[in-house]
């Protein structure tokens, strides 16, 4: 049975004296009854295909609409040049969340974590982490049972899906698992995973599913973004000792209750938000007469 | 949701719903009709209508067709494979009273003139729903194995099959009956919890009254 709460999973860490990422992939081995050897293959073949949508990105090529596509190559340009305000390593993550959620976009081969419009997250803030040896393989793959463990939490208590929440259901929960993800990278306890899960789930409280045309595409591509920076920020208040006042359980109950009352124009209708602008409309009324 | 529809799944993007969901409908349909399709008639409604082409929901159903699983490169090719594998088809827009959002309408022949009818929805998150097939109602999803029985609407039937099921050892995890109209054609959609082997399906098959039985690995 996935875990109802996140309380449950600490709470089976400390009866088991087990860390988080245990405790997640022990729920999983009964759950598909299966082995432990077995659920860790798979989820590194994950992880290779993370970095192999990464390898495969293509600055010059476009969306069917034309509306994303080259962003990411931009961005490395730009970042390379050594003058960004973000610096070096934050850039990096910056430019492989635009090209995930290019490749997205322009029908490449992604993850879904924990859907497709929000796949850049995970892989934007781990591939960084990674190039930079701060994390080797075996590590990177315990991260992702981490955040997978709290992305079934959300799922169970809230939703993940746009349609169903608006954006900080995706976009909001990729970010709370990277946060949670990195977290555990840099050795914060299981208290401080849940702080840094908590916060950023928190901070994007709210944010509507509003996509153009209802393409997965604007403002798709650059949430993205938002979620690999937030979780960022997060896991290193967390690693600095910051806390949450509010438990992640119940930030997550908060998106659900946020999420419920959202208008459906602003859930992946593509009829509200940015989908709703002058430009927006007119976008989605060229594309149609082209169909 | 195990672990892996959380991280994961490894699919074409853009959309979990218009792309992994489409590819899912061409290759349930593909099933459903047995060997090759060699011409299909597809129908899209609603959200597959609207914003199909730009979500590639087009390319998804024809790759599905033509057999590729959800995370097949060649998807956004799929029209040059079907080209090459000699597969016709035709896309235009329908309206289906009370339908999902999300729906398909799939008119399919396959290399032996074999014709099925059927209409799917995308649920989200890449699941799918067999509506109706071959305009009866039978509501599955094909992600647990299913044996799909047409039989005549006639007493015995029901008990002919879980019998046999029973006697090969196989649990039934749910079961559903429907029929067009009393002594007409009914249906039986059962879904159970391990694979059923081929010489169990043509046993069924060969039951005096049943007319087909079709059967989803899941
Ligand atoms: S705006 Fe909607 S479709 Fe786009 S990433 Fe956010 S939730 Fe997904």
């Amino acid at each position: 049975m996935a875990f109802g709460s996140v309380k449950e999973i600490l709470e089976k860490c400390t009866k088991d004296n087990i860390e988080f990422w245990q405790a997640v992939i022990h729920d999983d081995i009964t759950e598909r009854g299966t082995t432990e050897e077995e659920s860790f293959e798979k989820m590194r073949i994950m992880w290779e295909a993370m970095v192999s949508s990464a390898d495969d990105y293509e600055p010059d090529i476009k969306s069917n609409s034309s509306l994303v596509g080259g962003m990411g190559g931009k961005f490395e340009k730009y970042s390379e040049k050594g003058e960004s305000y973000c610096g070096d390593f934050v850039g990096e993550v910056i430019k492989y969340a635009l090209e995930m959620g290019e490749n997205n976009a322009c029908m490449k081969r992604i993850v879904a974590a924990p859907t497709a419009g929000a796949c850049g997250v995970m892989p934007a803030v781990l591939i960084p982490v990674f190039k930079r040896n701060m994390a080797d393989e075996e590590k990177i793959i315990k991260a992702l049972f981490t955040a997978a463990g709290i992305g079934q939490v959300i799922a169970e208590r809230a939703f993940i899906a746009g349609a169903s929440g608006g954006c900080q259901a995706e976009i909001g929960s990729a970010s709370a698992m990277a946060a949670a993800a990195l977290t555990f990278i840099k050795g914060g306890s299981n208290e401080k995973i849940t702080f840094a899960s908590a916060m950023a789930l928190q901070n994007l409280l709210g944010l509507v599913c509003d996509p153009v045309a209802g393409l997965v595409e604007v403002p798709c591509v650059k949430r993205n973004v938002i979620g690999a920076m937030n979780a960022l920020s997060c896991a290193d208040m967390a690693l600095a000792g910051i806390g949450n006042i509010i438990p992640l359980d119940e930030v997550i109950d908060a998106m659900r209750e946020v999420g419920e009352s959202m208008n459906v124009n602003l859930k992946e209708t593509g009829c509200g938000g940015c989908a709703n602008t002058p430009t927006g409309i007119r976008i989605k009324k060229e594309l149609m007469g082209e169909e | 949701m195990n672990i892996f529809d959380i991280m994961g799944p490894i699919m074409v993007g853009p959309s979990s719903s218009h792309t992994a969901g489409a590819v899912r409908i061409g290759l349930i349909t593909k099933t459903l009709v047995g060997g090759n399709v060699k011409k299909a008639d597809i129908g899209l409604y609603g959200s597959f209508a609207a914003t199909g082409k730009g979500h590639g929901t087009d390319r998804a159903i024809i790759a599905g067709l033509l057999g590729m699983q959800p995370d097949d490169m060649r998807i956004p090719m799929s029209f040059v494979v079907a080209e090459k594998e000699g597969l016709k088809f035709k896309f235009e827009n329908v309206n289906i009273p009370n339908a999902h959002p999300n729906t398909a309408l799939l008119h399919v022949e396959n290399e032996y003139g074999n014709i099925c009818d059927v209409q799917i929805s995308s649920l989200g998150g890449g699941r799918i729903l067999v509506n109706k097939l071959n305009g009866i109602e039978v509501n599955c999803s094909g992600e647990k194995p299913t044996i799909i029985v047409r039989n005549i609407d006639k007493p015995g039937y029901v008990a002919e099959v879980t019998s046999m099921l029973a006697s090969k050892n196989i649990n039934i995890a749910t079961m559903r009956l429907h029929r067009e109209k009393r002594g007409g054609e009914a249906v039986m959609v059962i879904e159970v919890d391990e694979k059923i082997n081929e010489e169990s399906i043509k046993w069924l098959s060969s039951i005096k009254g049943v007319l087909n039985v079709t059967y989803i690995k899941g």
